[in-house]
């Protein structure tokens, strides 16, 4: 076992302990900051495929952006996540069993001899100078040229369907349009009701008067 | 690749409509709410405008472009076509509840264009990363399009359950093609196939990433056992939303499981056959069983589609062109069908008023004959009942099935579809033997009326006609496959 190796398992023990965390956490900041240590680990991951510039992308995006964002908005609204995850402890047991289940299966598999695993070597070493940025870029305008550009459409319907589904008017909104207003007539505003001249009030003295002969 | 011999013209309906759908974004922005009907224009336009391209491009053969990474095949043509037709009579049919319901804005004609678009690319691809993303695509323009009812819990909680079980079926469709690329060495649907008969990936290996992907699809597809979200989500978004999703999608779905399993995993057809046997005998049992027991009519076209795609697998089953394009036209017809009876469902809805319960569709007959003379057909198509096309469809999957030598599996499907006439039987019982009970007249716009007719008119005549279509399919399925 080489020092790779070593540090390959150690950060995949971090990795999963971590995601665990994430789901399992009470507290939402805290799973929020457990989410940035997974992200954080999985960069050591590609580092050590050698994938430098993804491992730094990562972490300058999804550490230094998403996840913040998303630490303000878990800090900022007044979310109880305990409520939410009612019947989360109830139904583990089961879940956790076919989960275990399922990975001892793969496990099984994966870890035959019939798979081979090992017949699988590690790619070459890249040079000193290989360049992780300009091939990645290589790639993605020429033979990626497709994926690349219908990923940013997908980015477009993000924005798209984001806006549609928060922007609308507020209920309280109580601002007037000026061109209604001039444009109003005056059987907008007035009604001419008719009424009988003639009807004759009740009158309560002749009731009066009634009841004093009575 | 270089940039001089990239060759755009197979793409070009995709681009076109791309570029469509931009505009569309900018000319909205500057529209008032009085004026959306012009978005409304403008996208029908855009699908006529598309389905042009595609058959002023269209070539007997496929052509392959951007790195191979796209494919234009006859058999793609026949289905994007279809997706265009489809898109188009559920704009038309949904306009006026969309209107009744306060959905009538622009993004929900740019989401479900861009949902298209994404149909689209899942058709052509022919990469395993392209295929991904077309995917996602359309899923999340869908799971945006339910949502946007945010006033309804229901449709928030149907956009909820979907988006969560797309994203898992996602995960078990790429832990799928991470197995198979690392087998293969390639995420190139063809070199996977080379690799696979030329005998240098490890079987084992294989098969495990085939369980996941067949899951993934299968998932995708709403088949027995990942078939729970079905009932749910047509229930819970609204009647509109249902339709758009049991329409289109289904075509895509199928002709991306048809792309991976195979044309990428054609070598293991040993393999995937079991699997599909289970589930389609599965899906069959359970939809139309479950569907016996339903009162909300949403639901029961949900169960019904889930028992339609275990029909539509006994195509794939098969292994033979001729399976496959059964299936093609399976599915074709299926849409087809289904679009009638979202459509009547709502023609009957109303402002304030869902159509949704088999309650609602009492003494149809009484209020108007023809619409329910409409929903009879749609139903009996559904059934397979003779005359219509729907029971050429069935023919065809299970002829393909016997074909093969499995005598068993064409007769439970047909005991299936027996059992399954039930429910569409009673449907037709509410409609012309029982007592009306809402007495509000049925408006419904002129445009709609004529269009839904002309749809339940197509299902008889396809029906007394099937060869044409049938012949269509089986060629462009010859074309494409013989390609590999």
């Amino acid at each position: 076992m080489n020092f790779q190796t070593v540090v390959f398992y150690v950060l995949s023990a971090i990795l999963i302990f971590a995601s665990l965390r994430v789901i399992t956490a009470k507290n939402p900041v805290h799973a929020a900051l457990f989410l940035v240590l997974a992200f954080f680990t999985s960069a050591g991951h590609w580092l050590l495929m050698q994938a430098e510039f993804l491992a730094i992308t990562l972490v300058l995006v999804y550490v230094g952006a998403v996840m913040v964002l998303f630490l303000f908005v878990v800090m900022m609204l007044d979310v109880n996540f305990e409520q939410l995850r009612e019947g989360f402890w109830r139904n583990l047991p089961l879940a956790g069993t076919v989960a275990l289940i399922m990975v001892g299966e793969m496990a099984l598999i994966l870890m035959s001899p019939e798979a081979q695993l090992s017949h699988y070597q590690a790619a070459a070493p890249l040079a000193a100078d290989a360049s992780n940025v300009k091939e990645l870029g290589r790639q993605l305008y020429t033979t990626y040229l497709l994926p690349f550009e219908l990923a940013s459409v997908v980015l477009l319907v993000g924005m798209v369907a984001a806006i549609a589904l928060t922007m609308r008017k507020r209920k309280d909104n109580k601002t007037v349009n000026p061109g209604l207003q001039v444009k109003v007539r005056r059987d907008d505003r007035v009604r001419l009701v008719k009424m009988d001249a003639e009807k004759k009030p009740a009158q309560p003295e002749t009731a009066d008067a009634a009841e004093q002969q009575a | 690749m270089n940039w001089a011999d990239l060759n755009m013209i197979p793409a070009a309906p995709e681009l076109f409509m791309l570029s469509a759908i931009l505009l569309i974004l900018l000319v909205d922005m500057c529209l008032s709410d009085e004026q959306r009907g012009i978005t409304y224009g403008l996208s029908l336009l855009t699908l006529v405008g598309t389905a042009a391209v595609q058959l002023y491009t269209y070539t007997p053969y496929p052509v392959y472009t951007f790195s191979n990474m796209f494919v234009a095949d006859p058999m793609g043509d026949i289905v994007k076509l279809a997706m265009y037709g489809t898109t188009f009579l559920v704009l038309v049919y949904t306009r006026q509840y969309v209107v009744e319901r306060d959905i009538f804005k622009g993004e929900y004609f740019t989401l479900s264009l861009f949902a298209l678009s994404g149909m689209n690319f899942m058709v052509s691809a022919t990469h395993f990363v392209s295929l991904y993303i077309g995917l996602e695509l359309l899923s999340l323009s869908l799971y945006a399009l339910i949502a946007m009812q945010r006033d309804s819990i229901p449709a928030t909680e149907a956009a909820m359950k979907y988006f969560v079980l797309g994203a898992l079926a996602s995960g078990l469709l790429l832990y799928g093609m991470s197995m198979v690329y690392g087998a293969t060495g390639s995420l190139f649907l063809q070199d996977v196939a080379k690799a696979i008969t030329g005998g240098s990936a490890n079987h084992v290996l294989l098969v495990f990433g085939l369980v996941f992907i067949v899951a993934g699809l299968a998932f995708k597809l709403g088949a027995v056992p990942f078939h729970m979200w079905v009932p749910d989500v047509y229930q819970g978004s609204s009647t509109a939303l249902a339709m758009m999703i049991g329409a289109a999608p289904k075509l895509a779905a199928f002709v991306f499981v048809l792309r991976i399993l195979v044309q990428g995993l054609g070598p293991l057809v040993a393999d995937w056959q079991g699997m599909l046997v289970i589930i389609a005998v599965l899906s069959m049992a359970i939809g139309n069983i479950t569907a016996i027991a339903q009162t909300n009519v949403k639901r029961l076209l949900a169960y019904s589609t889930v028992s339609h795609m275990g029909f539509l697998l006994l195509g794939l089953i098969a292994g033979t062109p001729e399976g496959y394009s059964a299936a093609l036209f399976y599915t074709v017809i299926y849409v087809l069908m289904s679009l009638v009876g979202f459509g009547i469902l709502l023609a009957l809805s109303r402002a304030g008023f869902e159509c949704e319960t088999l309650e609602d569709l009492k003494g149809l007959n009484q209020r108007n004959s023809w619409y329910a003379f409409l929903m009879l057909l749609a139903m009996f198509s559904m059934a397979g009942i003779p005359p219509l096309v729907g029971f050429y469809a069935k023919l065809a999957v299970i002829k393909a099935v016997v074909d093969i030598g499995l005598i068993w599996l064409a007769v439970v499907a047909v005991v299936m579809s027996l059992i399954g006439a039930f429910y569409y039987l009673r449907v037709v019982k509410y409609m012309y033997f029982d007592d009306k009970q809402d007495n509000s007249p049925i408006v419904v716009r002129g445009d709609m009326k004529l269009v839904l007719s002309v749809n339940a008119i197509a299902l008889l005549v396809l029906g007394a006609l099937p060869e044409r279509l049938l012949v269509l399919c089986v060629e462009a399925m010859k074309q494409s496959l013989n390609a590999l």
